[in-house]
């Protein structure tokens, strides 16, 4: 049990997938004007994150079997991109507020690197199925995290008074930096608790 | 002769007029996570370039075979195959780069240039200029990760090492004694100093009467194709 918490906390705060591992800087910096709308896509894409773990890592068992760990890259790009255009069909059909919340979002998760890089580190750091299910949560919830705080702070930074020359993206960068900053400390909390 | 001088502004408009980075502001995650060192920024740009010309020449050659309606997913099989290849020729040929670049080289196959420049240029070009394109936004990639690389391996480690050069010692002692400014090398210092070179860009296209580089939510993204109508409105709220 203790292996689990370590993992979740691990990826929601020391190791967050966008201020600390670079993965899904797109959305992070373009779907994050509003709160609102950073937390449908981070829903988003902590649904697809784990729906993707769940059906990557028997494929992937069946790949490392079968002595074909080197179509890994081709074939989880086509799974999710397949998986996720599968969602947006069930979605539409049977649940039409949640695909009214979450739609305009999934098929820009297909090339979000976030995604394939959580099935690809699980696989790299050798997990079980539970505990790459629970990574899988856990980088989906630092997403989350990551996303609402920085929108928070670009929805104050709209009304300050930027310099000229920094306006648009590099003071978005730079508040993105200060946010990161933050999360540094957090470094050695997880092995601390569980020591 | 004209022809050969639109070839050579296919190839110099990636330098810097329509930097893939610094002004069209895509491939965001590789630039952050690999430019810690100037190696393994050089790595990840060269291996991306290789990925760039292979898959805008393959698709270029293609494009009037491959449908227009599964032609996402077609570009998608055809990058995901060049990473593959290129991921094993690292891990053969340079394993110490496949090491420093870890996840983030299979990860080539989402990075938005690459389906971008498929999208925008190779599926409409012929295979000659899409292969010059290639070459040219590949290059823009590298000296964009150049710069991030030098700079933040300059102030985080107070030197700067490749192992090609001079027997894989630095190359000079660091300047900042035993205390660089680490926080360079750490996540902040990433998006510290892309947002400044990023004001860089900003600053010269100004000067050239250019727009600054605008990050559009949703327009960049090359899945944007995909979208429906209906969605492409509400991606710009």
């Amino acid at each position: 049990m203790k292996i689990f918490f370590s993992i979740l906390l691990t990826a929601i705060l020391t190791q967050n997938f966008v201020l600390a591992k670079f993965l899904g800087i797109c959305p992070f910096l373009g779907v994050s004007k509003k709160t609102k709308t950073a937390t449908g896509m981070s829903l988003a894409v902590i649904f697809v994150m784990v729906l993707a773990t769940a059906v990557t890592y028997p494929i992937n068992t069946l790949l490392v079997n079968n002595g074909l760990e080197y179509l890994q890259t081709i074939v989880f790009i086509l799974v999710i991109a397949a998986l996720v255009q599968l969602v947006e069909i069930v979605l539409k059909k049977y649940m039409p507020p949640l695909y009214n919340s979450l739609g305009i979002y999934l098929p820009l998760i297909t090339t979000n690197c976030a995604v394939l890089g959580v099935v690809l580190l699980n696989i790299d750091n050798g997990y079980s199925f539970a505990e790459s299910m629970v990574n899988s949560l856990g980088a989906g919830i630092g997403f989350l995290v990551a996303m609402v705080m920085f929108a928070g702070v670009r929805e104050r930074m709209e009304s300050s008074d930027v310099p000229e020359s920094l306006k648009g993206l590099p003071i978005t960068l730079v508040a993105a930096s200060l946010v990161s900053m933050s999360f540094l400390g957090f470094a050695g909390l997880v092995e601390n608790i569980f020591a | 002769m004209a022809e050969k001088k639109s070839l050579g502004k296919e190839l110099t408009k990636g330098f810097l007029d329509e930097n893939p980075v610094l002004r069209l502001v895509l491939g965001t995650c590789p630039t952050l996570a690999v430019s810690t060192s100037v190696e393994s920024a050089i790595g990840m740009g060269l291996a991306a370039t290789i990925v760039l010309i292979c898959s805008n020449i393959a698709i270029s050659a293609l494009r009037k075979v491959i449908p227009s309606k599964v032609r996402i997913p077609a570009y998608v099989v055809v990058i995901a195959s060049f990473v593959t290849i290129v991921q094993m020729l690292v891990k053969a040929f340079a394993p110490s780069l496949d090491e420093q670049l870890g996840v983030y080289l299979p990860l080539i196959v989402v990075n938005c240039i690459i389906l971008g420049r498929a999208e925008a240029f190779a599926g409409k070009n012929n295979v000659l200029a899409s292969a010059v394109d290639g070459l040219g936004m590949g290059i823009g990639f590298t000296i964009a990760l150049f710069l991030m690389g030098f700079i933040r391996e300059f102030f985080g480690t107070g030197t700067v090492t490749i192992s090609l050069i001079n027997d894989g010692k630095a190359l000079w002692s660091p300047i900042f004694g035993e205390n660089p400014i680490l926080i360079f090398i750490l996540a902040p210092g990433g998006f510290f100093v892309f947002g400044m070179l990023i004001m860089l860009a900003n600053k010269i296209a100004e000067r050239k009467g250019k727009p600054k580089a605008q990050l559009h939510s949703c327009k960049a993204c090359p899945m944007f194709a995909t979208c429906t109508s209906s969605e492409k409105e509400d991606c710009d709220r």
